[in-house]
């Protein structure tokens, strides 16, 4: 008798029952036996402290809002599933803080970097980008110093000051038509770092050529403690349109003590304004804020995400400020770029960032197409706030209300 | 040309401005004087009491200038709290720890600041904040121009209080000579934590001046402590005239430099004035009186 035989004919094999096993577990928790894919490690920056602190922590909001959104839905697909693993920086407002961070993030292995807000910045970052090919995704940084063609591998999806000085001069041209062109004098305050200055400079050229007179440039530096001189210049030289271009706590002194000062003009006209396309400066100074217009950037108000992505932020109590959805917007490019590239490795997520043509985007944008890094289906919107909301004027396709222009007294 | 039409309201501006600064540099060169110390946490107390006039007119309605007893009050228990229980004891009497606990203070405060109340930048409504006086020359903004007038009077009071009283004298006392004060039988640790108190009070006061003029974020003290730091060198450390004037000179060049140089280059007034100062009358305008 094979009593051996016997045991092996009804009992279950060692072999067999490992394998049983086995087969179980993958079956019932695949997620712990089949190998986690590896997280994207992504490099956000943004001025956390600092004079552009409140930028900063809206533009971190935005980015980090688009993570969670990507790791919730999955991860980055085409990598298995992995997860984008923010890690975050404060430049301080600072360039030469922004500068070190930007080295720490890349001996940290990032895949690529979303920020860094600040033009001056963002020339610093970009040029360490250059010499390490990493993938740098510009989230506001309006320079055209900062995107380049000298810079293989900075991208920017939303528009730099140059064609935002052209559109909005272009506009204001336009603006001042559907009044019977009542607007011929024209004075500017900017501040004083790279934005400001250089967007500045691009309007001093656009604005001759519809025949606006220039009567004064100013520059002023961050923080300015009081704006009193510069209006007593402003009544001085009695403008009909006051363009100005700053960040947000420079922006709403300054419109107060206009106001203050009972300094009448034509009409206040940012172009890329620190305070006229935000929410906050309209519910904060209601009164001041009227029937200023500023060529910013804007969502598209058509587009059911955005608007969606708008009540999402609000009901964290946040501002839907232009910070938030533009890195929003820059997170999920990256997001979207890095699946096409099906990998991690920094030259191919840049050769998908040159070659991109999103269209999932929340802008009111013509087609995306990118040239020496620039997206040039970006534009700015023409906005003016009227009531307690702000209303997109121009380009008409996206307008929600008519033009009003000369304010009233 | 331009900026001679508009200088004289820029000179008042320029003093009106000055008067604060003045208000601000008089705490940091009484604690100066008295405890020979520079106070590196001066502008975040500052940003401090900023806050407690925000919070005081946000959630009670309180009026900034109405708040003035309150946070004076405030910030002098706080000045004299963080003396006493702090400083003194963290620093063992060294002027070298000083400086540096000061500045964990001012580190951490600031930090605290924005953890709590995040880096937005607030200011208050007010249902004057618009209105303005006609000086004939200047449209002059009320806020400013009450801004001015406290600023001369709670100046002289400060005046009065360390020249007519018991306790002036005694601060001048230790100003003067610690270790003969403490022999006379004045309570030197006592006079100091007095003398922090009240140099930080002047920051309450300051702030409930400064809040309907300017914003307040976490960073908001940097913005101002510099300034004051050379109003003091100016001035004279431990003199309180010449700590108001070196408020109002500091005042008037930066707004003439502002009008005649530019905005970005005008703040170089300040800087020249006071590399002249050290240069040529380093112990400042007004010596400090004994």
């Amino acid at each position: 008798m094979d009593t051996l035989g016997k045991e092996r004919d009804s009992q279950i094999s060692r072999r067999q029952f490992v394998v049983a096993t086995a087969a179980t577990a993958v079956a019932a928790f695949p997620a712990v036996l089949r190998a986690q894919a590896a997280p994207v490690k992504v490099g956000i920056m943004h001025p956390i402290t600092g004079f552009l602190a409140y930028s900063g922590n809206q533009c971190r909001a935005g980015a980090l809002m688009a993570v969670e959104e990507i790791n919730a839905g999955g991860g980055i697909k085409a990598l298995g599933g992995a997860k984008i693993e923010p890690l975050l920086a404060d430049n301080q407002s600072k360039v030469d803080v922004g500068a070190s961070e930007f080295e720490k993030l890349n001996e940290a292995g990032i895949s690529a970097f979303v920020g860094p807000y600040a033009s001056a910045i963002g020339i610093s970052t970009s040029q360490a980008a250059t010499r390490y090919a990493l993938p740098h995704v510009c989230d506001v940084t309006v320079s055209d110093r900062v995107v380049a063609k000298d810079k293989p591998t900075t991208f920017r999806f939303s528009p730099g000051y140059t064609s935002i000085a052209e559109t909005a001069i272009s506009r204001l041209d336009e603006i001042n038509k559907s009044a019977g062109g009542i607007a011929k004098k024209v004075m500017m305050v900017h501040e004083e770092s790279e934005s400001g200055a250089g967007t500045q400079k691009m309007l001093a050229k656009e604005l001759p050529k519809y025949g606006f007179d220039i009567v004064e440039t100013v520059l002023h530096p961050n923080p300015t403690r009081d704006f009193s001189n510069i209006v007593l210049r402003i009544r001085a030289r009695n403008p009909d349109i006051l363009i100005i271009g700053n960040y947000y706590d420079e922006y709403v002194l300054l419109v107060r003590t206009l106001r203050q000062q009972q300094v009448r003009l034509k009409g206040i006209y940012s172009v890329l304004g620190g305070g006229a396309s935000s929410f906050r400066f309209v519910r904060e100074s209601a009164e001041t804020a009227q029937h200023i217009m500023d060529t910013n950037h804007w969502y598209n108000p058509l587009n059911p995400k955005a608007l969606d992505l708008r009540k999402r932020v609000e009901a964290k109590g946040l501002d839907f400020s232009y910070e938030v959805y533009l890195n929003y917007n820059a997170v999920m490019w990256l997001a979207d770029s890095i699946e096409r590239a099906r990998s991690a490795k920094r030259e191919a997520i840049v050769e998908a960032l040159a070659t991109s043509t999103w269209s999932g985007h929340i802008l009111p944008y013509g087609p995306t197409k990118i040239v020496d890094g620039q997206n040039t289906g970006a534009m700015a919107a023409t906005l003016q706030v009227q009531g307690n909301d702000i209303q997109v004027i121009l380009p008409k396709q996206f307008a929600s209300a008519k033009i009003v222009f000369p304010a009233p007294a | 040309m331009l900026e001679l039409t508009i200088l004289a309201p820029a000179l008042i501006n320029g003093a009106m401005t000055g008067a604060v600064y003045a208000l601000i540099a008089l705490g940091l060169t009484l604690v100066f004087g008295v405890l020979h110390i520079i106070n590196f946490a001066h502008g975040s107390l500052l940003m401090v009491a900023m806050y407690g006039v925000f919070f005081l007119n946000r959630h009670l309605g309180l009026d900034p200038y109405l708040a003035i007893p309150i946070m004076t009050a405030a910030m002098f228990a706080l000045g004299f709290g963080l003396q006493k229980s702090v400083i003194s004891r963290a620093s063992h009497g060294r002027d070298e720890m000083i400086l540096l606990v000061t500045l964990g203070i001012s580190l951490i405060i600031e930090n605290l600041a924005l953890y709590l109340w995040s880096a937005d930048t607030r200011n208050v409504q007010l249902p004057y904040g618009f209105a303005v006086v006609n000086l004939g020359v200047a449209l002059v903004s009320r806020t400013r121009l009450i801004a001015f007038v406290a600023a001369v009077v709670l100046s002289a009071l400060l005046w009065l209080l360390i020249d007519r009283t018991d306790l002036g004298k005694a601060i001048r006392a230790v100003a003067r000579e610690k270790q003969g004060a403490r022999v006379v039988g004045i309570d030197v640790e006592h006079i100091y934590a007095m003398s922090f108190g009240i140099g930080v009070a002047c920051l309450g006061a300051a702030a409930c001046l400064l809040l309907p003029i300017y914003y307040v974020n976490p960073q908001v003290g940097n913005v101002f402590v510099l300034v004051a730091f050379t109003i003091v060198v100016l001035g004279g450390m431990g003199s309180f005239v010449g700590a108001f004037a070196g408020g109002i000179i500091i005042g008037i060049a930066e707004s003439l430099g502002g009008l005649f140089l530019g905005e970005s280059l005008g703040q170089i007034g300040i800087f020249l004035i006071f590399i002249a100062i050290l240069l040529f009358r380093p112990t400042g305008l007004f010596r400090a009186r004994a």
